[in-house]
């Protein structure tokens, strides 16, 4: 039988050297993400969301305590072991989108896939899959610099999503765009979640996203002060 | 290849940064093509006419000849040997007497080189035909330079003393029949031509000669006794020498402007990887190891090369054909430069100099696109996908 623990933390302590010393960014973390959740991070600026999304992603690694995506230790892989694990079960999504400036929409969508080797005719229907789901098929040929923040944040969203992860990490997903938008964009990832049992986890303090979460983990000081799951929106 | 696929999109989306580089690194491939090229003409050019006027397929010298000594030039000559008489018959082979001599033009004293050459000879390229004239003065020939140094014009009439071989001085007036325009300086320069016969009557010799000019493609060989057999090899030594000099004069002109292409592609290499900083952590997120990072910033910085070459091709090709073809016009006061030069010099682009150009070229660029990339290996990737500047 499949393990449904996706993401076991244990004893996480994040320290970063500050000046002369050393600040804590999470301390004594304890958390387990079992496959399809959509949970959240939450908490103020400088909480640690974001340091504990980056370590997950294996993007940065833990200064004590153990990390284990889907079995593999983030402290103990190197750089090409943890590339290998962004790029087959993990997808991101970043505040600022991050996408490429110079590619198109469909470029895009397709740099995971062309990072995974994957024939052209399989890339080009999962890429238009993709932006299917986003809902941006008449925009395939736009740049990032001709689109909206929302319409930036689908192509990102499907980007993350193309590759069919069983984790997608976003950072304040909604942190630049409106309300409307916001909403565009969090009903399109739970739809995405619970058709492909995606696992999402948020970094945020958005209450708009708050409000789609099915599991709140509130996070002050580095510390988890609340564990919950949350009823229907 | 993937890094290649995406480098080719990443050039092509940053549009005119790219056609600036290429276009630069182009000009760079065709200026250095073009001047490798037109001293590789000039070299041919140099050693071909030397060749044709001067020392054909080879010289027998007589032994006691030494063109760096002036003092031995009256005893160095003798005999024409028994044994090379039926090639010179045959026109194979033509003999030249050379003597010292004074002149005397508009009352100045000049020191000159008298050269007796058979006016039948087709060997070398001297218009010597034109010194089978019947006049009483010594029918004479001479280049353009001596023409022009000494105010010489044809008709003129000039005094020339020289000694015999007895060492008793003699005078006499000599008449310039024809002035001759060559590249070759050593037949021009303080040089007067003048009929074989004429000299040996002047210097009261006969059938002797200080050196035997062969034709070329006919094989002589060095056992000719008190005669020693100069090749090519000796021959145009001093003209190698001098073109080893200029073709490292000419590299470090090639270099400079290698540095300067250099220079912008590491430049822009320098400029990408500090803009492009949250790209840079967005690959990485995305899967790609920091070595994938590098190799797709090496790649896009030698594709730079690769366009270029491209580029350069499509205005190069028929820009230095046609420079091949009609020449490059020399200017006059390159005439004392010290090496035969024609007044158009044909470029020669050979394969090698193309291909070699082409692939320094792109070595050069593909290490300067690497070595800011290794700036990569140091970033943090949660900085980088934050666009800190790190």
């Amino acid at each position: 039988m499949k393990d449904s623990r996706l993401i076991e933390i244990k004893g996480l302590i994040k320290r970063f050297p500050m000046g002369a010393g050393e600040f804590t960014a999470l301390n004594s973390i304890d958390i387990t993400f079992k496959r399809g959740e959509f949970a959240g991070v939450v908490g103020p600026s400088g909480s640690g969301k974001t340091t504990l999304l980056n370590i997950i992603g294996s993007l940065d690694t833990p200064s004590e305590g153990e990390v284990v995506v889907l079995g593999n230790s983030v402290g103990d892989l190197n750089h090409r072991e943890a590339a290998r694990l962004r790029l087959k079960h993990i997808g991101f999504i970043f505040q600022t989108y991050n996408l490429l400036p110079v590619y198109n929409v469909f470029e895009n969508v397709e740099f995971p896939l062309l990072l995974l080797k994957m024939d052209a005719s399989r890339r080009r229907k999962a890429v238009l899959d993709a932006i299917e789901w986003v809902g941006l098929t008449d925009k395939i040929k736009s740049r990032p610099a001709q689109l909206s923040g929302g319409e930036c944040q689908r192509v990102a969203i499907a980007r993350a999503m193309v590759k069919k992860p069983e984790i997608v990490l976003a950072d304040e997903p909604t942190a630049n765009l409106d309300a409307e938008n916001s909403h565009h964009i969090l009903q399109t990832m739970e739809r995405l979640n619970q058709e492909l049992k995606t696992t999402f986890i948020f970094a945020t303090h958005d209450e708009k996203v708050i409000r789609y979460l099915k599991r709140k983990i509130s996070l002050i000081d580095g510390k988890v002060v609340k564990d919950e799951s949350m009823g229907k929106k | 290849m993937v890094a290649v696929k995406l480098a080719v999109r990443n050039l092509i989306g940053a549009g005119l940064r790219t056609w600036l580089n290429v276009i630069v690194l182009s000009f760079s491939y065709v200026v250095i093509i073009w001047y490798s090229g037109l001293l590789e003409g000039w070299n041919r050019q140099a050693r071909r006419d030397i060749i044709d006027w001067e020392i054909g397929g080879g010289q027998y010298w007589n032994q006691r000849y030494d063109p760096y000594d002036p003092f031995t030039i009256r005893e160095s000559h003798g005999k024409i040997p028994e044994q090379l008489r039926d090639s010179i018959e045959r026109g194979e082979l033509t003999p030249i007497l050379i003597s010292q001599a004074t002149i005397y033009p508009e009352g100045r004293i000049k020191s000159v080189v008298l050269k007796g050459i058979d006016p039948s000879q087709e060997i070398l390229k001297i218009p010597s035909k034109k010194l089978d004239v019947e006049i009483e003065e010594i029918p004479a020939m001479i280049g353009t330079r001596m023409a022009k140094n000494n105010r010489l014009n044809i008709g003129d009439y000039v005094t020339v003393r020289w000694r015999d071989v007895s060492g008793v001085f003699d005078a006499q007036e000599m008449k310039i029949v024809a002035i001759f325009k060559t590249s070759v300086q050593t037949v021009d320069n303080g040089q007067i031509w003048i009929p074989l016969d004429r000299l040996y009557e002047m210097m009261q010799v006969s059938d002797e000669a200080t050196i035997l000019v062969t034709g070329r493609n006919k094989n002589f060989t060095d056992n000719v006794p008190g005669w020693s057999f100069k090749n090519h090899d000796f021959l145009l030594s001093e003209v190698d020498q001098i073109i080893k000099t200029k073709s490292f004069g000419g590299s470090i002109f090639y270099i400079i402007l290698l540095l300067l292409a250099m220079l912008a592609i590491f430049d822009t290499q320098v400029l990408s990887i500090f803009r492009r900083q949250r790209e840079i952590g967005t690959d990485i997120a995305m899967g790609m190891t920091r070595g994938q990072v590098i190799r797709l910033f090496t790649v896009e910085g030698a594709m730079h090369g690769v366009l270029a070459a491209l580029f350069a091709a499509v205005y190069g090709i028929p820009l230095l054909s046609l420079q091949a073809t009609h020449g490059f016009s020399m200017p006059a006061s390159t005439d004392n430069y010290g090496l035969a030069i024609a007044e158009r010099i044909f470029p020669v682009y050979s394969f090698g100099l193309v291909a070699g150009t082409v692939l320094i070229v792109m070595t050069t660029v593909t290490i300067v696109s690497y070595l800011p990339t290794r700036k990569i290996a140091k970033m943090n990737p949660t900085d980088s996908i934050r666009g800190r500047i790190q």
